[in-house]
């Protein structure tokens, strides 16, 4: 489904990505794990064309990607959900869903406003509210919404966990699990380890630009040392 | 006043209203997704004017022919709004913004001169709107049947808008990518094809606010211009990227310059006050004290987070031995030249000035002006003035005159530093319109439109030669000074403001008692540079202080580079002397600087001399 080899890239004159490789099958949900600043965000952006990989090749779907513009790559069928949420908060909730629609696609599932709102109950109560005017977890809900619309077969989830209520993070969790069974996958971003171990099943391990780690979820459940190296705090 | 005639200024001011209003939608709508400040915003409108014109004799006077011309005029300025983004614009999304100023500053000059080849210098007045040139009667009084239609389109046009904006997708897509248009792009939205649209939809509005003018106020060549200075005013006003901020704006300006025209003078306290000379001033008047009670304007909302900015690059000192040998042998060229090059050479080194005291505020003071004209002008026509008004010598009206162009920066200053990014340019340019109607209408203090002759050097310096040394001396002396000025703690800590207001403030700097005190410099030195080109002209008149001496200005600027020091000398001199080759050869200098400027644009993004540099750069890491 997704592929990276050797991706590098830079913020300004900042060395972030040193050659990232990892790989993403259909259907399955693989975990970044890794501290603040090891470069997860960075290597999503990379993948989605927000960053320019300066080197590196990118292959979704059997297509190189790396070269293309951020709307080539959603409309191959990539869908991205930034960590800041980046809600239109001009616009309700219906509106942001609009803007995020994009036409059906064989072999992946067609999401509706309908469907989306049986996924994510609160915000069928709220559709003409403007997204400003959310909280952050029904601002989190919603833009996992928004980017399904485009009706995604892979997903990039920007630290979907961060700064909820432990009751929300165990709907996204749900949430998450409803998409594989959908058949989409899904490549997280996470702090939370407890978080990706419930819903990954694959992990890799980045830090300082460079991939530490890839394998089972169990591997890495039942390796302390390694959790100790570069996950805690 | 009577009811009555309170009533007839109302309409009156409601119906000029209309254009105004259509014209910075267009404007705000393309700023709100592009953010690009499009100075041919105004040229698009003057198009619609000569556009329906044109088409009107084409089909005839009748309604239909008239009508059909409004609309066909306004689809086919939506067509150049089009090309202008297609061909350039498109080309150059991620320059610095400053750049795309450059562009559209080109695109005016290109456009004045199709215009002016297409349909010739004089002003063409075009016909009354057939079936409307009667008038109605209201309380006594007659208006225009078709002012009343002007009345009427603009709540239709708003209300067409609101429901474009609101209620279909593209609408949506609009409003999301003027909020956060990356995000948009991500979700698999065509960047390019939006704004193409967006640039389509402005440039209508544009045409059409231009084409419906054309039974009230002639076609000519200075509408772009005085239309994008009106519009810029009720965008700010109405607050930036507010539809309906630019509708209560357009109202309140236009009905405020019928009151002034309907008012004309009155005597309060056995002063005579006169109204009608104040319609050039209230729409910036008004916009003044919007800004300061409302610094986001009426129905604005703060900006949002511009993507985040390249850092600056480092700011080089050139050497004392760059400089001096360039001050040698810039001494020397007399020596070699004839009289006619001192000439150019004297215009160049008040030039250079001018443009390094606007580099220093807009580059490392971090303040964009669109009005610096005003500093140059005020200093030129206070030079001229103490000689001949008041009596002074040459030399005394020389050295007081940067003062006093000075002072005006401490009073325009003390507003503009309230305000930053393109509300601040907006005001500066307000200021500098403000300056330009007193001297204009002022006839017996500044001789209004013919400005003040006569404004000759003292005796030893009445050689050309002699008087370019002058010069050099004088504004060498200010640029050396506004550079030395960059490496001192106060430039330091100005840089350290624009690069981080908060964290500058925090670490104690008052930023804006710095940045006040940094528009009071350069006001001073853009005012000497402004004497020194007086005397060496003989003459002022009133385009010394108008929005095109401003404009230059930033051409200067920005086609050397804001990124370098020796940039914007190097802008100077370049724009100087070949607009002075280009304008004797040909009728169509604006045309040809304005291809010019476009091709360094698309060529070198960084600038002149910082495109030069890269290349240099490259050049020695391929032989390396």
């Amino acid at each position: 489904m997704l592929q990276v080899a050797d991706l590098h890239a830079f913020y300004g004159r900042a060395h972030i990505l040193h050659g990232i490789s990892l790989e993403a099958r259909a259907g399955e949900v693989v975990a970044l794990l890794g501290r603040n600043g090891a470069g997860k965000s960075t290597a999503m952006k990379a993948i989605m064309g927000l960053v320019p990989p300066a080197r590196g090749m990118v292959s979704f779907g059997g297509k190189r990607i790396e070269r293309l513009p951020p709307y080539r790559i959603a409309r191959l069928g990539l869908g991205y959900v930034p960590e800041e949420r980046r809600i239109f908060t001009e616009l309700s909730v219906m509106e942001n869903l609009e803007v995020g629609r994009q036409a059906a696609r064989t072999g992946v599932p067609t999401w509706t406003e309908e469907k989306l709102f049986a996924l994510f109950p609160n915000l069928a109560r709220m559709r003409e509210r403007p997204g400003g005017r959310m909280s952050g977890g029904e601002q989190q809900m919603l833009t996992i919404a928004r980017t399904l619309m485009g009706n995604p077969s892979c997903v990039l989830l920007d630290e979907p966990s961060e700064g909820l209520a432990p009751i929300i993070v165990e709907e996204m969790a749900n949430s998450i699990r409803a998409l594989k069974g959908e058949g989409v996958s899904v490549i997280l971003c996470e702090q939370n380890l407890h978080f990706a171990l419930g819903v990954a099943d694959r992990a890799y391990i980045i830090e300082k630009g460079q991939i530490r780690f890839g394998g089972s979820m169990e591997e890495l459940a039942a390796n302390d040392s390694l959790r100790e190296q570069y996950l805690s705090v | 006043m009577t009811l009555a005639s309170i009533i007839i200024q109302l309409l009156n001011g409601l119906a000029a209203a209309a254009s105004l209003f259509l014209v910075s939608a267009g404007l705000s709508l393309i700023f709100g997704v592009t953010r690009i400040v499009n100075f041919a915003h105004g040229s698009l409108y003057m198009l619609g004017l000569y556009g329906a014109y044109s088409l009107i004799q084409f089909f005839g006077r009748t309604p239909l022919g008239f009508w059909g011309a409004v609309v066909l005029a306004a689809l086919a300025v939506g067509l150049v709004g089009i090309l202008i983004e297609v061909l350039v614009l498109r080309r150059i999304y991620r320059a610095p913004e400053l750049f795309q100023l450059l562009a559209t500053f080109a695109v005016v000059l290109v456009i004045k001169d199709i215009a002016l080849f297409t349909w010739g210098a004089e002003d063409l007045v075009g016909p009354r709107a057939p079936g409307l040139s009667m008038a109605v009667e209201i309380m006594g009084r007659r208006i225009p049947a078709y002012d009343l239609v002007l009345i009427a389109i603009g709540p239709v046009v708003l209300g067409a808008l609101w429901l474009l904006l609101t209620r279909t997708r593209w609408g949506a897509l609009v409003r999301a990518a003027t909020q956060d248009r990356e995000m948009v792009g991500a979700l698999g939205v065509d960047q390019a094809r939006l704004f193409t649209s967006v640039f389509f939809v402005g440039s209508v509005l544009a045409g059409l606010g231009g084409a419906l003018q054309i039974p009230r106020e002639p076609a000519n060549l200075e509408l772009d211009l005085a239309i994008i200075a009106d519009a810029f005013v009720i965008t700010v006003v109405g607050g930036l990227g507010s539809i309906g901020g630019a509708f209560l704006a357009a109202i309140v300006i236009g009905v405020a310059k019928a009151f002034c025209v309907g008012i004309g003078s009155v005597t309060w306290f056995g002063f005579e006050v006169s109204f009608s000379k104040l319609t050039l001033v209230v729409e910036f008047l008004i916009m003044a004290l919007v800004l300061v009670v409302r610094p986001y304007g009426l129905l604005g909302k703060p900006q949002a987070a511009q993507r985040a900015a390249e850092p600056a690059p480092r700011l080089q000192v050139p050497s004392w031995t760059f400089a001096l040998v360039w001050l040698a042998l810039l001494a020397l060229v007399p020596l070699a030249a004839d009289r006619y090059t001192t000439i150019l050479l004297t215009d160049i080194v008040c030039f250079a000035l001018f443009a390094v005291s606007l580099h220093f505020i807009m580059g490392p003071a971090g303040m964009v002006s669109f009005g610096h004209a005003a500093y140059f002008g005020i200093g030129a026509y206070a030079a001229g003035l103490l000689l001949k008004r008041f009596g002074l010598p040459m030399e005394a009206a020389l050295l007081l005159a940067p003062l006093i162009a000075g002072l005006f920066a401490i009073v325009y200053g003390w507003f503009c530093v309230r305000l930053s990014g393109v509300y601040l340019a907006m005001l500066t340019l307000a200021f500098a319109q403000i300056s330009w109607s007193v001297v204009f209408q002022w006839d017996s203090m500044t001789g209004g439109s013919n400005g003040v002759f006569g404004v000759w050097p003292s005796a030893w310096l009445s050689d050309k030669t002699a008087y370019y040394y002058l010069a050099l001396v004088l504004c060498g002396a200010g640029i050396l000074f506004l550079w030395r000025v960059l490496f001192s703690p106060f430039g330091y800590a100005l840089r350290a403001g624009r690069d981080s207001p908060l964290r500058a403030e925090a670490i104690g700097i008052d930023l804006r008692g710095f940045q006040w005190a940094a528009f009071a410099l350069v006001g001073a030195l853009a005012g000497l540079a402004g004497a020194v080109y007086a005397f060496s002209k003989g003459s002022i008149s009133p385009s010394s202080i108008s929005i095109a001496q401003s404009t230059d200005g930033l051409i200067m600027v920005l086609l050397g580079g804001v990124e370098t020091l020796t940039g914007p000398v190097v802008g100077a001199a370049i724009f100087t002397w070949l607009r002075d080759v280009v304008a004797r050869n040909t009728e169509f200098w604006r045309a040809v600087m304005g291809g010019v400027i476009l091709l360094i644009v698309l060529l070198f993004p960084q600038g002149l001399v910082g495109g030069l540099k890269a290349l240099v750069v490259r050049w020695r890491e391929q032989r390396a």
